[in-house]
């Protein structure tokens, strides 16, 4: 077959097919795949959900974020009835592979009480020692730490208003709502 | 015969992507922090590469030549969104570390440049041995690079550790050590090519 012309006709319409043709090919795939994309997203917080809640029933979940190193970073956090934190899951974080990303792990390290947030009460202004608070943040990734530090502060802040008390508006708290967006479910 | 073995082979070492054409350097500097994430970033790249150049060797004579870099751009956006969601609904592992990088293989000059260079001017047979051939090749290299990066800067290979991380040096799996890698590893291949 001969090589259509670059004609005006030819072109708009192989250009239009073409796009026709992408857009119904990519329909279909998106409708094979909106299903398990969401089961996909359900299982992980489920998962997260109960990993955060370590057995407590009369626990709360509650999912916050916060601006990180290299993208928003969104965490899972469990709070027992009095507040203290019973675990955490980072749900989704782009932070630098190997320095920032160690906030998978590092605030709940069991041997390093400096460190560790799990079983402390929350108080909504958790901060880095370099900032006067009592948390060790990473070696070399103090961004990471903070924003972290301030997912759970939201998460925290959301916490306290499911128990339908207001937190007052102390240093943290101008920080806490600056256009984030807190999404909160009940257990 | 001898051609389409030709064309196999031509992306592995003579015309490999990274290291002999130095094409889509964006995506080979910024996904291969580990050996693994270079390894499926090559893979999802190799995918879109042999759909890409199957699809355009087969619509070639139905674009007019004026308007076929956008005909190229929309058939191989199309393929890449195609593994974005398909990744995200059966690899959502791998999706969370890569889904960032996956819209980028758009603009990877790769899979463009095969397009126009070999698939625009070839049969569906050769640009399909061609997409495997250069993937296979654009993957190959990606891993490599990964696996030195990961390490020399966290000890481990394919996250399994062969030293202690104390004695890593961090820089390699940041951005710098990409370019020191990519530089030290290209200087490395051109002279072992060269004898």
């Amino acid at each position: 077959m001969k090589k259509l012309q670059s004609t005006f006709t030819n072109m708009a319409l192989s250009l239009t097919i073409i796009t026709l043709v992408a857009a119904a090919a990519l329909a279909c795939v998106y409708l094979f795949t909106a299903a398990q994309i969401e089961q996909q997203k359900q299982q992980a917080q489920n998962a997260a959900r109960i990993a955060v809640l370590c057995g407590h029933e009369d626990g709360t979940a509650i999912e916050a974020q916060a601006d990180g190193f290299g993208g928003l970073i969104r965490v899972m956090v469990g709070f027992a009835p009095d507040g203290t934190i019973l675990g955490y899951e980072v749900l989704e974080q782009q932070e630098t592979p190997g320095l920032g990303t160690h906030i998978v792990e590092w605030f709940k390290n069991a041997d390093k009480p400096s460190q560790n947030i799990i079983g402390r009460p929350a108080n909504g202004h958790f901060c880095v020692s370099k900032d006067g608070g009592d948390v060790d943040a990473i070696t070399a990734a103090t961004i990471s730490s903070r924003a972290f530090l301030k997912a759970i502060n939201n998460a925290y802040a959301t916490f306290m208003e499911q128990q339908g008390v207001q937190v007052e508006a102390h240093s943290g708290a101008s920080v806490m709502n600056d256009s984030i967006e807190k999404e909160a479910h009940h257990e | 015969m001898n051609n389409a073995l030709k064309t196999l082979t031509n992306g592995l070492l003579k015309e490999n992507p990274t290291f002999g054409l130095v094409l889509g350097m964006c995506p080979t500097l910024a996904t291969t922090t580990s050996a693994e994430n270079g390894m499926f970033m090559g893979l999802a790249t190799m995918f879109v590469l042999i759909c890409s150049n199957v699809a355009i060797s087969l619509l070639k004579n139905l674009i007019p030549d004026k308007v076929r870099i956008p005909a190229f751009i929309v058939v191989i956006a199309t393929f890449v969104t195609m593994v974005q969601l398909i990744m995200q609904a059966y690899l959502p592992d791998i999706y969370a570390v890569l889904g960032l990088f996956i819209p980028l293989i758009v603009v990877n000059c790769i899979v463009l440049g095969r397009a126009e260079a070999f698939a625009a001017k070839n049969n569906v047979g050769l640009s399909a041995l061609d997409g495997i051939g250069m993937g296979l090749g654009f993957t190959c290299s990606l891993t490599l690079i990964g696996a030195v990066r990961e390490l020399l800067g966290t000890g481990c290979v394919f996250g399994a550790h062969l030293y202690s991380d104390q004695y890593a040096a961090l820089i390699f799996v940041l951005a710098p050590g990409a370019f020191i890698c990519l530089a030290y590893l290209m200087a490395a291949i051109q002279k072992l090519m060269a004898k």
